[in-house]
């Protein structure tokens, strides 16, 4: 049901049943390279494209989710999912091997989080037993389509980000698990007239903050009600942009506020500049490292900010400025949700 | 400009033009596909105002190898393709003189692509 503004709370509390993440090298070197289920050394994934690699990934990390669910592909009632490519190609070819009925979402780099969003939506409203949701992206098919082929060589200032090579994938159901989703906020599209596709974390701060203070407003929750608060893809550079809009808005979010982008790739690292992004960022960092430490007992909530930077080829091609979305979902251990998962 | 200090101007010139376009780079909000144009359209217009040339005597290899030479190439061969034929040579000249680089590229790149693969 929908709480205020732009929030849905799930009374049913899907549970998070599984999950799934595959990576490439450079993710695989990061600080959190042991914490994939699967990390491949070739970027090409034995393919011959670097297409046919990303729908690959998606493909292998969607079928570790639903075996570690304990399930076979035919349990699964419903595909929601997308990634960057245009007409969430990879998306419809990973569903095709899958078989399973498809619902395409596209938020850019915050589809992650609209697509956990509506899974955990069709499971509330009864529609749907088992759901597998998740997204994709390839740095070297975002590199395509959205900036330049390694063979152009062009440089790039350190405020670029990284696109993840990486897929994502979570199986959200009713039953036994020991994380749950509590609510899921909605983004509104926001537009601070930013229009270099170098300046991805400075336009896509204050789309962040405005789905963390509307989902504070519309639950009632303070910062203090979460251990982390987690956005997509903001890196080392949207980061500090987001904490200091936030705390002109009264929220002191402190060191709970953290970055996918940012966790994904180590200081030393100079090929991932400012940090990670694209749709495979989010999910995999969530989970692969914030929800195991719920799972773990050492947090009991984090509230998780997909980030997506909404431009198209086209649109940077005629200078416009960069649309930006952030959705967010709260992920929450079977304690905290039997103590707190109603609104207040 | 002969012997080593043909070298020497060679170094700094070309050296400088790639500064130019690493400033632009750095300091403007330009796309590489937009500081290549910049660089381009210069040495067409220094050509058109007849600096270019002295700077090929001058510089050598320092002037003809960065991608300014280009539109110097374009500029030069419409120039003389408009002396020999009239204004009709203002069209035709332009690929006069540059037609070999054009066709190089194309052709080296198909080679390269057979031979060699992305790495991502």
């Amino acid at each position: 049901m929908q709480i205020g503004d732009q929030t849905w709370h799930f009374p049913s509390q899907p549970r998070v049943l599984s999950t799934g993440t595959a990576v490439g090298p450079m993710e695989g070197a990061g600080p959190l390279g042991d914490s994939f289920d699967l990390v491949y050394a070739d970027a090409y994934m034995g393919q011959s494209s670097w297409e046919k690699a990303e729908r690959t990934l998606f493909e292998l990390a969607q079928d570790h989710a639903v075996r570690q669910a304990g399930l076979s592909m035919e349990a699964i009632d419903l595909i929601v999912s997308g990634d960057l490519l245009p007409q969430n190609i990879s998306s419809n070819f990973a569903a095709r091997t899958a078989g399973r009925p498809l619902i395409g979402v596209f938020s850019a780099c915050a589809t992650s989080m609209e697509a956990v969003a509506q899974a955990a939506l069709f499971i509330d409203s009864g529609f749907a037993h088992y759901v597998l949701a998740g997204a994709v992206s390839h740095n070297s098919t975002a590199e395509r389509t959205f900036r330049y082929p390694t063979e152009y060589g062009a440089q790039k200032p350190p405020s670029a980000h990284c696109t993840v090579t990486g897929a994502g994938a979570v199986v959200l159901g009713r039953g036994e698990a020991r994380i749950g989703v509590s609510f899921a906020t909605i983004g509104k599209v926001v537009d601070f007239g930013v229009s270099s596709p170098w300046e991805m974390g400075a336009a896509m701060a204050p789309a962040a903050v405005a789905t963390i203070v509307a989902h504070l407003k519309d639950t009632g929750r303070t910062v203090a009600d979460y251990d982390a608060i987690a956005t997509g893809d903001l890196a080392r550079v949207g980061l500090p942009i987001a904490r200091e809009l936030l705390a002109e808005q009264g929220v002191d979010v402190g060191s709970r506020l953290q970055d996918c982008g940012v966790l994904m790739y180590g200081a030393d690292q100079k090929e991932a500049f400012s940090g990670g992004s694209g749709p495979g960022c989010c999910p995999c960092v969530t989970f692969a490292h914030l929800l195991p430490k719920i799972a773990s007992g050492q947090w009991r909530r984090v509230l998780v900010v997909a980030t997506g930077a909404l431009l198209s080829a086209v649109s940077a091609g005629q200078g416009e400025t960069i649309p930006c979305i952030a959705h967010a979902v709260s992920f929450e251990s079977v304690d905290a949700l039997t103590q707190g998962g109603e609104p207040s | 400009m002969t012997g080593v200090w043909l070298f020497v101007s060679a170094f700094v010139v070309g050296g400088l033009i790639c500064v130019v376009g690493q400033l632009l780079m750095d300091l403007t909000k330009l796309t590489p596909a937009h500081v290549m144009t910049v660089l381009v359209v210069s040495g067409a217009v220094l050509d058109g105002l007849g600096l270019y040339d002295p700077l090929i005597r001058f510089a050598g290899a320092g002037a003809t190898v960065p991608i300014t030479s280009f539109g110097n190439a374009l500029v030069d061969g419409a120039i003389a393709d408009t002396r020999q034929y009239g204004i009709l040579g203002l069209i035709t000249g332009i690929f006069e003189v540059t037609s070999a680089g054009i066709s190089a590229a194309i052709l080296f790149g198909f080679l390269a692509s057979l031979a060699f693969r992305a790495r991502g």
